[in-house]
């Protein structure tokens, strides 16, 4: 058995893989869900905390109406219906939770019943997405730096109270890409309508899968595994993958997975069984007596609704709508997630290639601000290029500096002396070197289409050798083809 | 005495509010529990079809605050409290289970 | 003296704080030895406070209308920096880092706070004999309990160790220790009184009420603590009416129910053998002399131009049985947080779970356990309907059926609690027995009503009998006015020992 990243899309004959996705996101509001302390990542441990984010005695929470508000937004840019919603307590014992219960909303929770399209349009059924408290953090000191073999733990409450939503997939994802490219939208959309920055390193988004397989054909659902500790795209694709195949042996040999909360190893690629619980889970919710029920008006929920920017997927449909269909699906997610689409589509929209203007933008400016990137700037630049005037390796040099100066293009380039060669001077350069490697000449018109490209490979590095670099690649091909009466 | 709970069940109620009671102790408590239940029989018959529980005396609702950070508790003041401490933090004995 | 006379002499220059502060200490020092009415007597601290009265007063600074007033308040209350314990192993040492909002209330207006008194461990109990650090005994008869359990408070203000106090009731810990000790003890409509920094019990029922040894008193002190506050979700945001100006107002015209079946009626009996879950025509132990009083003080209503009437209630009878499943359930994860990680005590052990086993076995009295295990049992999976999901349904019939009584009448009339002060250690082998204790006061915390015991007389021991005056949500103002008219009637006077 094995999951490697190559496996994924198949699961062995008559088997098909059935997904749910729990993801727990943290609002990046100022404050904790329930008191005043700053909601803050990295500080000092134990100095974002109150008596109420600490569970002193006499302490009492009072809800934090921005976390309310992000998070039916996030429900309504999911589809959810938002309803009025009671905080129950969920009662368990463990040292990073301050109460011993998590405030969380159980048979009630704000949103319901959403979906999520997939670029691909498949799409993912929203079960819930609700309103919890996160847990402190606990490091587990000792010399093995493992759980089992810890000395003591040390607990930091920071964390604790910070307001989560969780957001609960129906279990229809049936590939392992299909989980990435959800948790990837789902980052999109939160992104997007700016209620977390969705970080799954930082642990501000945070990723559990329930993976089972059934025969190809049934409805059925079977016994299904939680897996914990998915902390990439990568480990959550290789960590399903492992985990059906997994379940497909067990009931090939006869057997049944056992219900059950199981960790990936991502060094080892496997799935661990977790430490079964001494009782049956029985967390004894009940309504919350410190806080009293959500009941968001039609009127909250419209001006919501009347708030929400363009979400991925339209905007997505923008770009192809634009012409820029072209590019990659990964592309077009990442000019929406880098919020450069509008960029993008107004340059094309000026004359623009659509391609190489995506293109250019993906590849050559990821970074924070771009802000003196214009679109007319932005299109100039795509015109210099596609007419041949100065190359790809000078466009990507004239671009950083259009982010430092904003300048124009054209004035750049020739401020720094970047020009393409004239078609005639090219020619003779071409021409020059064609005579002083006759032998490559004569297999470049013979040889094959492998031999061909091998060699035009080699000629382009002459020619450029011999204009320090001020050649287009494209246009010494087209030479040397149109030399070998090619066309 | 009506049984109601057993010594099992007093047990397993006692796992899951971490709390030990030697075998005598559990029999008394399971005797006295169900002695409380046998009283609450009046409200165990009771036809609630068509009435809604009621959690919470006061009809309030959206009771919230506005997202504005208060001072924090001093980490000194914090700690001087706890049992044990190490590195500004609160130490505890190793954790063998997983949080759910 | 009363609250509002030491009030009256601090503000006219006639006593100094300081003296009053030191009458107080020096009575608490005299004679709470054979009381035990405080955890911990705050000597210096009262002192200083009195101080910055008497400076304030010096400077012809305004100061509010409790300046000078020795209060003490029940330990389950938070104070910054000096030891709450509730009466608990588990918290004994523990110093909260805030203080509860009725402590910054009172202090706002001028009280000086001269100690922190016992309670029934956590306020579980009816006799203040739950507490880890020993029974609080009734000033009136110091082989007697003083009820619960905020006994401590209401054993301070009858022995005079302090002029107010306050006490938190969660099934009656106000007004049945004051009814027991010949005191005021008053419980406000839930969420009137901030419950921020109050320890928690049972959170849908709690509330912080005061004691005074008069009327007068007690409804100055609920004015000082009245009022919304944005730290807890459950409170009131609406201004509370005054309730001083009423006391005077007389009781003419005003419609008062007596409840029939909180006067007794004999479920018990019913229930013994074996008619489980018939409708039971009152609650059960309310004993003759107390049942004798509460027609006088009926009696003595009608006199001063009342219309007095006895109503119904039949859902009444189901308090014992729905409180029983509620605070419990609701104890049960309230008290979960003591578990030897951030604060108290903590016993060691080999893992993070076994510590916390031994922490809670070793830092919880019995009765605390016993309802830990009975709220535990109540919510788990398999019984929450049957029980827990029943008493929220009672809870509700209790309300409509309050409400529709409350259409008829302006207040209700009843026992506070079924008998007179009980020996010391009396009901301490059948909880059951001890839980009955709160039959009659149980009703207004699962409805969230205002309920108010005056003393009304004595029993047939001697002791103190206390009449409870209910009313609608909000009918502080009401309930107050009808007590103080009780007062003016009642018979002897059972409010000095």
């Amino acid at each position: 058995m094995s999951g490697t990243p190559e496996r994924e899309g198949t699961l062995a004959d008559g088997w098909e893989l059935v997904v749910g996705l729990e993801v727990h996101v943290e609002l990046s509001t100022a404050t904790k869900l329930f008191c005043g302390c700053a909601n803050r990542f990295g500080d000092e441990p134990n100095t974002n905390v109150c008596p109420v984010c600490l569970g002193l005695p006499g302490s009492l929470p009072v809800v934090n109406a921005a976390a309310v508000d992000f998070a039916m937004r996030l429900g309504r840019a999911l589809g959810c219906e938002v309803r009025p919603a009671v905080f129950a307590r969920k009662n368990y014992f463990y040292p990073d939770m301050p109460k011993d219960y998590q405030i969380s909303q159980y048979d009630q929770p704000t949103n319901t019943d959403g979906c999520l399209e997939l670029p691909d349009g498949h799409v993912v059924g929203i079960e819930r997405a609700h309103i919890e408290e996160d847990t402190g953090k606990t490091t587990h000191v000792g010399t093995g730096g493992r759980i089992h073999d810890a000395d003591y733990a040390l607990v930091d409450y920071n964390r604790a109270g910070v307001p989560l939503v969780e957001i609960v997939s129906r279990p229809d994802i049936r590939t392992a890409e299909q989980a990435r490219t959800y948790v990837r939208e789902l980052r999109a959309i939160l992104l997007a309508i700016g209620v977390s920055d969705a970080r799954m390193e930082e642990g501000s988004m945070r990723v559990d899968a329930n993976v089972s397989v059934r025969p190809v054909g049934s409805n059925e659902l079977r016994t299904r595994c939680e897996i914990k500790n998915l902390s990439s795209l990568r480990s959550l694709g290789r960590a399903i993958a492992f985990e059906a195949d997994r379940h497909v042996d067990l009931w090939s040999g006869g057997e049944r997975p056992r219900q059950e909360t199981r960790h990936w190893d991502e060094a080892q690629g496997r799935t661990t069984p977790g430490r079964s619980k001494e009782d049956a889970e029985d967390y004894r919710y009940f309504q919350d007596p410190d806080l009293v029920p959500l009941a968001p008006s039609a009127d909250q929920v419209a001006a919501i609704d009347a708030a929400l920017p363009v979400l991925p997927a339209a905007r997505r449909a923008g770009l192809l709508a634009a012409g820029v269909g072209a590019v990659s699906a990964e592309e077009s997610a990442l000019l929406v997630e880098r919020d450069q689409d509008a960029l993008v589509r107004a340059a094309v929209e000026v004359g623009a290639d659509p391609g190489l203007t995506a293109t250019r933008v993906c590849n050559d400016l990821a970074v924070d601000d771009w802000s003196k990137v214009t679109p007319d700037g932005l299109a100039a630049l795509i015109g210099l290029e596609t007419s041949g005037q100065i190359t790809a390796t000078q466009a990507k040099q004239v671009l950083a500096e259009m982010v430092e100066a904003g300048d124009d293009p054209a004035a750049i380039a020739e401020r720094r002396g970047f020009q393409a060669m004239a078609g005639d001077d090219l020619a003779a350069t071409v021409d020059q070197v064609i005579a002083g490697n006759p032998e490559e000449w004569q297999r470049f018109c013979s040889g094959d289409d492998a031999a061909r490209k091998k060699l035009s490979g080699f000629f382009i590095g002459q020619v450029m050798r011999a204009t320090r670099g001020q050649a287009d690649g494209g246009a010494v091909n087209r030479l040397l083809r149109g030399r070998a009466e090619l066309f | 005495m009506s049984g109601r709970i057993s010594r099992d069940e007093a047990a397993h109620v006692a796992r899951l509010a971490r709390l030990r009671f030697s075998d005598d102790e559990l029999d008394e408590l399971a005797a006295q529990l169900s002695a409380v239940l046998d009283h609450a029989a009046d409200v165990e018959a009771l036809d609630v079809s068509g009435i809604e529980p009621t959690s919470h005396p006061q009809p309030l609702t959206d009771v919230t605050r506005a997202d504005e950070v208060r001072p924090s508790l001093e980490r000194d003041e914090v700690l001087a409290q706890a049992p044990s401490v190490a590195e500004g933090q609160f130490r505890v004995p190793p954790i063998l289970g997983e949080a759910p | 003296m009363t609250a509002l006379g030491v009030a009256a002499a601090v503000a006219s220059g006639e006593r100094t704080a300081r003296s009053v502060a030191e009458d107080y200490l020096e009575r608490i020092s005299e004679g709470d030895g054979g009381i035990g009415a405080f955890n911990l007597v705050l000597a210096e601290q009262a002192l200083a406070d009195a101080d910055r009265v008497d400076a304030a007063l010096g400077r012809g600074e305004p100061v509010g209308p409790l300046a000078g007033v020795p209060v003490a308040l029940k330990d389950n209350l938070c104070t910054r920096g000096i030891p709450t314990t509730c009466s608990s192993r588990m918290l004994e040492g523990w110093r909260p880092p805030y203080s509860a909002t009725v402590v910054d209330r009172l202090r706002a207006v001028g009280a000086v706070i001269v100690g922190k008194t016992n309670l029934d461990e956590f306020a579980m109990g009816s006799s203040t004999e739950n507490s880890a650090f020993g029974p609080t005994r009734n000033p009136h008869d110091t082989s007697r309990v003083p009820g619960g359990s905020s006994g401590g408070s209401a054993a301070a203000v009858a022995a005079g160790f302090a002029a107010l106090a306050l006490g938190s009731d969660t099934g009656g810990s106000i007004r049945q220790p004051a009814a027991l000790c010949g005191v005021v003890g008053m419980k406000p409509t839930y969420g009137r009184v901030s419950r921020y920094g109050l320890v928690a019990f049972a959170s849908s029922l709690d509330q912080i009420g005061p004691f005074g040894a008069t009327v007068a008193d007690a409804a100055a002190c609920y004015e000082a603590i009245a009022g919304h506050d944005p730290l807890d979700s459950t409170s009131i945001d609406q201004p509370p009416e005054p309730v001083g100006d009423a006391l005077t107002d007389g009781v003419e015209g005003l419609r008062v129910g007596v409840v029939a079946e909180l006067c007794g009626g004999g479920r018990q009996e019913a229930h013994r053998n074996g008619t489980n879950g018939s409708p039971a025509s009152g609650v059960e132990g309310v004993a003759g002399d107390v049942l004798s009083r509460v027609q006088d003080a009926a009696g003595a209503l009608e006199q001063a131009g009342a219309e007095v009437r006895t109503v119904s209630v039949p859902s009444a009878v189901l308090g014992l049985s729905a409180y029983y499943l509620i605070a419990p359930a609701e104890a049960s994860s309230n008290l979960a947080r003591y578990d030897g990680v951030r604060y108290g005590l903590r016993v060691d052990a080999a893992n993070a779970a076994e510590m916390n086993v031994n922490t809670r076995t070793a830092g919880f009295g019995a009765e605390v356990k016993r309802r830990i295990m009975l709220g535990t049992y109540a919510l788990s999976a398999g019984y929450y309907d049957a029980f827990y999901g029943k008493a929220l349904r009672a809870r509700t019939l209790m309300l409509q059926e309050f409400a529709a009584v409350y259409e008829d009448v302006d207040v209700l009339l009843c026992p506070t609690a079924p008998t007179t002060a009980f020996e010391l250690g009396a009901k301490t082998s059948d909880p059951l027995l001890m839980y009955l204790n709160d039959v009659c006061t149980i009703p207004s915390n699962l409805t969230g009503h205002p309920a108010i015991s005056v003393p009304f007389g004595s029993g047939d021991d001697g002791l103190p009998v206390g009449v409870q005056v209910m009313g609608p949500a909000l009918s502080e103002r009401l309930i107050f006015r009808v007590a103080a008219a009780l007062e003016r009637t009642a018979p002897g006077d059972g409010s000095t020992p």
